[in-house]
């Protein structure tokens, strides 16, 4: 049994006029204990409706999540207010992407650390701050003891981002779930923190679902990724079977679209990939693939039928009528 | 002629012809004011002594973290903010001291494109008026008819549908939005445009529309672009030089491919280091910098880079080091190009990625 299961999820929000958002349609994917997945698609395809859904941190209405979501075989869905809460921040945690918005202004550092813990495994107020400082140790802040009794504004954003993680790994969570850890921080502070997790995942032995845009970083962390498009998974693979053999036309053009580093010394190509095009609105029920309107290569088929997620390749999925089937063992 | 005769030392980068815009020795300090009197009690040394050029037709990218002074560079060049020191020459004209009155026709020649298409268009104005103000305020359109002619070609130039003039900015998404601001830059018919992280917010595919426009509009206008940006893919992929800032200074300019080749200094090498690349199980030699940037209240003495940076030895610490040419047009502000090439770990020409 997989840690986390989702399946079909469906998370709707109901507009102002009276229309359905359908933020995500139908995504199902699974994490299996200490992996590392991550979940990659441009704004608006639902990648961060998806991991607060997990955590069930959309508001209902006007949200409305559907399908099931199992974790260790429980249905989150299902649960109580109280059973959830007794969940987050303890089984599964959350980091954001804003570590200065995330943080509470008036709160000590060690405070934000240990209220977790208090709350979850209770602990006194000393033994928290003393398991704080032991946090800010683990992700590598310098002088824990003097940081523990500072305030948000007193670091600075990579710090922050470190004390987001001590929050998130404070009560040894099974389940991480990054919302672009890395995108509001400098490349050589990205780079720590990547360090960071990567390490912290060796030593923790957490599973980790990575949402971000960013190719480069998926890359260097995932183990296995899921693109989303339009609130749909249209391709799932190994990351390097993905980076090297992708299957769907949005990830070969998401992948032909992003300059690589070094390209002025092997001469290549001078013009990025274009994907020509919008996002579709998602306010309207597709039909069809939901790429069909920016795909170089649709024909009337796709325009009309959906194309089902098929193994395309061992391990490999992807939603597309057209896309090359390799043997697969059954 | 006077110019020259600056403060300032010549600009030791610059070429033989005249550059289209030279920048020497530009420093803009912001003064801290704090207490009930509002007295200054110390300086952001934000931009502290910034030399280069930019030739007709050219881009020059200007790299670093956030709060190494790139942004001000910009906005002091755009005379949005006045220097607080050294000379802004574009086309042989110092532009650094002129009146607001005189500034005005200048202004006209340098474009800007800013990061944020959300926030830097009026959202009551139609497209229309937002690209007839630039036109209008430089008195470039004879009458009507030209002015409808040159809003049709700037629509065409960018590649947005003629009819959209008639709409307003909120109909648009993140990429076109940002299309109607390069549109805005080019209204006025510029020789130099600013790109102030011009697609840094913008999602990968969108990213790829707009660069390549840029690209485009380079090559087809003859335009000199000065790329702001902390995206060393993108910048590698369009540039033609590049500048790397640390701490309000520039540390390494040169050629793109001699730069991304073999940085010559530390903090250029790091930073390549740094940047996460899009192929899995590629092992690269990582350079994990240690700390935050220090704070440009109070920089640190003798290199700025020194108190992060792998190979410091004591003669950092106390002396700063000024640009020197390690290569043709390859200049970098770094002691270790001093010692005997045996002892200088950046003296190779090797590549750090493939």
């Amino acid at each position: 049994m997989a840690l986390l299961e989702v399946d079909n999820l469906q998370t709707h929000f109901r507009t102002p006029d009276g229309g359905v958002n359908r933020a995500v349609d139908g995504l199902s994917f699974s994490v299996e204990a200490g992996e590392t997945v991550a979940i990659v698609g441009e704004s608006g395809c639902g990648k961060s409706v998806t991991s607060m859904s997990i955590l069930r941190l959309i508001p209902e209405p006007p949200g409305k999540i559907a399908g099931q979501i199992r974790f260790n075989g429980k249905n989150l869905l299902e649960m109580s207010d109280r059973e959830m809460r007794a969940i987050r921040g303890n089984e599964i945690s959350m980091i954001f992407q804003e570590p200065m918005t995330s943080l509470n202004p008036v709160l000590s550092i060690g405070n934000q650390i240990g209220e977790a813990l208090v709350l979850h495994q209770g602990l006194s107020k000393r033994e928290a701050e003393a398991k704080a400082v032991e946090m800010l140790t683990l992700v590598g802040i310098p002088a824990p003891d003097k940081r523990v009794k500072e305030y948000p504004h007193q670091l600075s954003g990579g710090m922050r981002q470190r004390v987001m993680i001590a929050i998130a790994l404070a009560c040894n969570p099974k389940l991480l779930i990054a919302d672009e850890p890395t995108t509001a921080l400098d490349v050589t502070i990205q780079a720590q923190i990547l360090d960071l997790m990567r390490d912290l995942k060796h030593r923790v032995g957490a599973a980790i679902v990575l949402i971000t845009h960013d190719l480069g970083v998926v890359a260097e962390v995932a183990e296995r990724v899921i693109v989303m498009y339009a609130g749909r998974k249209v391709e799932e693979a190994p990351v390097g079977e993905l980076f090297n053999n992708p299957k769907h036309p949005y990830t070969k053009g998401l992948l032909g679209a992003v300059p690589k580093l070094g390209s002025s010394l092997t001469g290549e190509s001078t013009r990025l990939a274009e994907i020509p095009g919008l996002v579709p609105s998602l306010k309207n029920k597709i039909q069809g693939c939901v790429f069909a309107g920016r795909c170089p290569e649709a024909t009337e088929l796709c325009r009309e039928i959906n194309p089902a997620l098929e193994l395309k390749a061992p391990r490999h999925q992807a939603a597309c009528h057209y896309a090359t089937k390799e043997a697969v063992a059954a | 002629m006077s110019m020259t005769m600056g403060r300032s030392p010549a600009n030791p980068s610059a070429p033989a012809g005249r550059p289209l815009l030279e920048v020497n020795d530009l420093k803009k300090h912001f003064p801290i004011k704090a207490g009930f009197f509002g007295g200054k009690t110390g300086n952001v040394y934000a931009v502290d002594g910034v030399t280069f050029h930019i030739n007709k037709g050219e881009t020059l990218s200007l790299v670093g973290e956030s709060g190494c002074g790139k942004s001000t560079v910009g906005k002091t060049l755009l005379r949005l903010y006045n220097p607080t020191d050294g000379q802004v020459v574009l086309d042989g004209q110092r532009i650094d001291d002129l009146s607001e009155g005189k500034l005005r026709p200048v202004r006209r020649r340098i474009g800007v494109v800013f990061q944020d298409p959300f926030s830097s268009l009026n959202p009551r104005m139609r497209v229309r008026d937002l690209l007839a103000e630039p036109i209008r305020n430089y008195g470039l359109a004879k009458n009507g008819a030209d002015l409808q002619a040159r809003l049709d070609k700037l629509m065409d130039t960018v590649r947005l549908p003629r009819d959209a003039v008639n709409r307003f900015p909120h109909e648009f998404s993140g990429g076109q939005r940002q299309r109607i601001c390069i549109a805005r830059a080019l209204a006025g018919e510029p020789e130099l445009i600013i790109c102030d992280e011009a697609v840094s917010a913008l999602d990968v595919s969108v990213k790829a529309q707009i660069v390549n426009l840029l690209q485009d509009l380079q090559k087809d206008l003859g335009l000199a672009l000065l790329f702001i940006s902390h995206d060393l893919a993108i910048v590698e992929h369009m540039t033609h030089r590049v500048a790397v800032m640390y701490l309000g200074k520039i540390v390494e300019i040169a050629p793109k491919r001699s730069l991304f080749a073999a940085p010559k200094h530390p903090y250029t090498e790091a930073l390549l280091s740094a940047v996460p690349v899009p192929s899995p199980g590629q092992a690269r030699k990582r350079i994990i910098l240690k700390g935050d940037v220090p704070s440009p209240i109070k920089p640190p003495k003798g290199c700025r880079f020194h108190t992060r940076c792998p190979y410091a030895f004591d003669r950092c610490r106390v002396d700063e080091p000024r640009l020197q040419q390690t290569s043709p047009e390859h200049w970098s502000a770094c002691h270790l190009h001093d010692l005997p090439a045996a002892e200088n770990p950046l003296a190779r020409d090797t590549v750090l990625y493939s």
